[in-house]
């Protein structure tokens, strides 16, 4: 015989999920609803009038040279951050993970930036790049280096994908090491009495067992390249030099908040609905498939 | 749960008119923080004693933008405060708002007030004046641009510190002095597009925009890509180049430099007097703009920065009577001539500046006067009135990438004004659909 659980009636089964349903439909369908409302209108800031333009701020939107330029600035500045900010919790985890002594100190140490929110994180490492009274620019002008990420595309996109990864790196680190304490000693004791070193250890069995950890850490920091590092940009670059850190987001917010054109970041922020939900499609269909539970 | 908020509000507000005497309250929500938002509570309270009617209560809502953007909510929320703060790149929008805000000339008439719009001085009201010359809003904080002088880095240069630097031409020949003399900042400069596009065409009397910079209504276009215009940006641009105007960044980085004692020149709001009187560690000259002799023999006056007090549409007449009550105790000419002379602001009478000069201010204080002379030494022309853009807050964020091409010498001066009145324009044409 099978056992379930099951209900009589629907009245309960709806009443235990109706908190949930409630939060989904306030939070997320009703103003995503709202989003898409509003991208098929032209409206005044003040909402004393609203035209209707069908797709003519999609059109608006795409016809825009810079618009589609914000998309690869936005893939570059993804890809950057998750890459830095995987790569460096990885090698930190596996580093803590061998510690013996004051393994604790230096946990604790590195998990502290995660608390910094990413505009005071901004303020920080903008305070040591500035260009003229920065302590890093400082020394690098020592070293016969000329720092200005005021002008200089490719150092204002540095600088932000730094400042963006490094309180992302303690929340990594931190799944990382969870993963990497949960792959069982006796495999990788068996692995080295067979003669395997560090690295082939490493490629062959810590690496794939700790994929679904760095699976799911791929999602979230791509998640949060796009969504969360708003702050970060406003605070260090406001997009510039030229348009060289303007992401998809922060042109949402320049154009909705600083142009009040409310038509047009509305229709922005659906594309970025239809964008990330691709993403996940894509993350979970394809990648997903070749995760190791 | 708007109509229990408005309940509960109304409570409050029936409890709190009871134990202060039925007043009415007057909401105003300012961007000041700091010194100048001291300033404003001061000037707020010396009203609240002033008399018993009324109470102004004065709130912080963020910097200009976020000003604006949270008085935009409000009054989509039907909760918009009786006076909003509003800098002058958002009189465009404001003025469009048709049934969102109540003209300042109808809210003192309304209110049967006292108003005599001669009595404040023309090129700073002109740029919040309807077509007709019906003041919209009542400016507040107006600066305009100056030119900061280290005498010391002169010095140290060898030049003369009272060299002539009227013109561009001249302070090219001394930024090439400064430069020779090993000097590492020869100039720097803050807010590049209001000083050095939008200045500089009122101050050589050329369009910036069509239709009169915009006055003469929402169909106007971009026109800072002309030839005066061009030929200082690529001055500017070759200054870059060589190291003799250094770039610190959009807004007022610049002025650290400056206050440092790190930059010879410097090109910033005549309101940047507080900060650079407190912090430098120098002689200092307040100087007026520099023109191009090569294209003006005189130059016209500057426009003004800054910002006005707009009143918001539904409100009781009760309170646009305080309004009006408050708007006069703001421009009378104690509370301007102490304004004008704490922050370094523009006075907004005529009046006011009078009362400062016999105070024996600009004797004390040399150089405090040269903005109100820029402003006012001559009529303020069409070019020179000021300007009306819609979304001018993001055309200046254009205007700064365009001109960072420049300084960076990715774009001669050229491509980049044409560039930038192009992506510009799709803002206007954006904003005149909007508006419609």
């Amino acid at each position: 015989m099978e056992k379930r659980v099951t209900f009589k009636g629907i009245w309960l089964p709806i009443l235990l999920v109706l908190p949930q349903l409630v939060i989904t439909v306030v939070f997320f369908f009703y103003p995503a609803g709202q989003a898409i409302w509003q991208s098929l209108f032209i409206p005044d800031p003040f909402g004393l009038s609203m035209q209707w333009v069908g797709l003519g701020n999609f059109e608006y939107l795409f016809s825009d040279p810079y618009y589609r330029a914000s998309f690869v600035t936005t893939a570059v500045f993804s890809i950057l951050v998750t890459v830095v900010s995987m790569g460096v919790a990885l090698y930190l985890a596996v580093l803590a993970d061998r510690l013996i002594k004051g393994s604790g100190v230096y946990r604790t140490l590195l998990i502290w930036p995660y608390a910094v929110a990413p505009a005071v994180a901004g303020v920080l490492w903008l305070f040591m790049f500035n260009t003229r009274v920065g302590v890093v620019a400082w020394y690098l002008g020592l070293l016969g280096y000329d720092w200005n990420h005021v002008l200089n595309e490719g150092e204002a996109m540095g600088l932000v994908v730094v400042a963006s990864a490094w309180g992302r790196i303690s929340y990594n680190f931190l799944f990382f090491l969870a993963g990497l304490q949960a792959i069982p000693k006796s495999v990788i004791e068996a692995a080295a009495i067979d003669g395997a070193h560090f690295w082939t250890r490493f490629r062959t069995i810590v690496f794939p067992l700790l994929s679904p950890t760095t699976f799911f850490l791929l999602v979230v920091n791509i998640i949060y390249a796009f969504f969360e590092t708003f702050g970060v940009i406003h605070t260090i670059t406001s997009g510039g030099p030229q348009q060289a850190t303007t992401i998809l987001v922060y042109k949402v917010f320049s154009d909705g908040f600083v142009g009040q054109d409310l038509g047009s970041s509305a229709a922005q922020s659906v594309v970025l609905l239809f964008l990330v939900s691709i993403l996940t499609v894509v993350q979970f269909k394809f990648i997903e498939r070749r995760v190791h539970y | 749960m708007k109509h229990s908020t408005s309940v509960i509000a109304t409570a409050a507000v029936l409890c709190s008119t009871q134990a202060a005497f039925a007043q009415t309250e007057i909401e105003f929500w300012h961007a000041f923080t700091g010194r100048l938002g001291d300033l404003v509570a001061e000037q707020v309270e010396t009203f609240n004693a002033s008399q018993g009617d009324y109470t102004v209560v004065a709130s912080h809502k963020g910097n200009y933008s976020e000003t604006l953007n949270a008085g935009i909510a409000a009054f989509r929320a039907g909760e918009q405060p009786d006076i909003l703060m509003v800098f002058e790149v958002g009189t465009a929008t404001m003025m469009s708002a048709k049934g969102a805000v109540k003209p300042v000339f109808e809210v003192m008439a309304d209110a049967g007030a006292e108003f005599d719009q001669s009595k404040y001085i023309g090129s700073v009201k002109g740029y919040y004046t309807s077509p007709d010359g019906n003041m919209l809003s009542l400016p507040f904080n107006s600066s305009t641009p100056v030119l900061w002088v280290n005498r010391n880095k002169l010095e140290e240069a060898g030049i003369d510190p009272d060299t002539d630097l009227s013109t561009w031409e001249n302070v090219g020949a001394t930024l090439d002095q400064l430069k020779d003399a090993g000097i590492s900042c020869p100039m720097t400069t803050a807010w590049q597009s209001w000083i050095h596009l939008e200045n500089f065409s009122a101050y050589h009397d050329v369009p910036f925009a069509t239709k009169d910079n915009g006055f003469g209504g929402t169909d106007t276009e971009l026109a800072f890509n002309g030839e005066a215009q061009v030929a200082h940006i690529s001055a500017m641009g070759e200054w870059a180049q060589d190291g003799k105007f250094i770039y610190a960044g959009r807004r007022n980085e610049g002025g650290a430099n400056f206050r440092g004692g790190e930059c010879a020149l410097f090109t910033e709001s005549s309101a940047g007097y507080a900060g650079i009187k407190a912090e430098a560690e120098f002689d200092f000259d307040v100087r007026p703009l520099p023109y191009w002799s090569a294209l003006v023999d005189e130059p016209q006056n500057t426009i003004i920065g800054g910002a006005s007090l707009w009143v918001m549409e539904g409100q009781s007449d009760e309170e646009y009577k305080g309004v009006a009550a408050f708007l006069n105790f703001l421009s009378s000419p104690e509370i301007q001539a102490k304004w004008h002379q704490d922050t370094g602001y523009l006075p907004i009478t005529t009046e006011a500046g009078e009362k400062t000069r016999e105070m024996g201010f600009y004797d004390e204080n040399p150089g405090t006067d040269i903005a109100v002379i820029q402003m006012t030494a001559k009529e303020p022309t069409n070019n020179s009135k000021g300007l009306r853009l819609g979304s001018f807050d993001q055309i200046r964020g254009i205007i700064d990438e365009e001109l960072e091409a420049v300084w960076a010498g990715d774009k001669d001066a050229q491509a980049a004004l044409d560039s930038a009145v192009d992506r510009g324009n799709t803002l206007l044409r954006r904003f005149e659909q909007a508006s419609q």
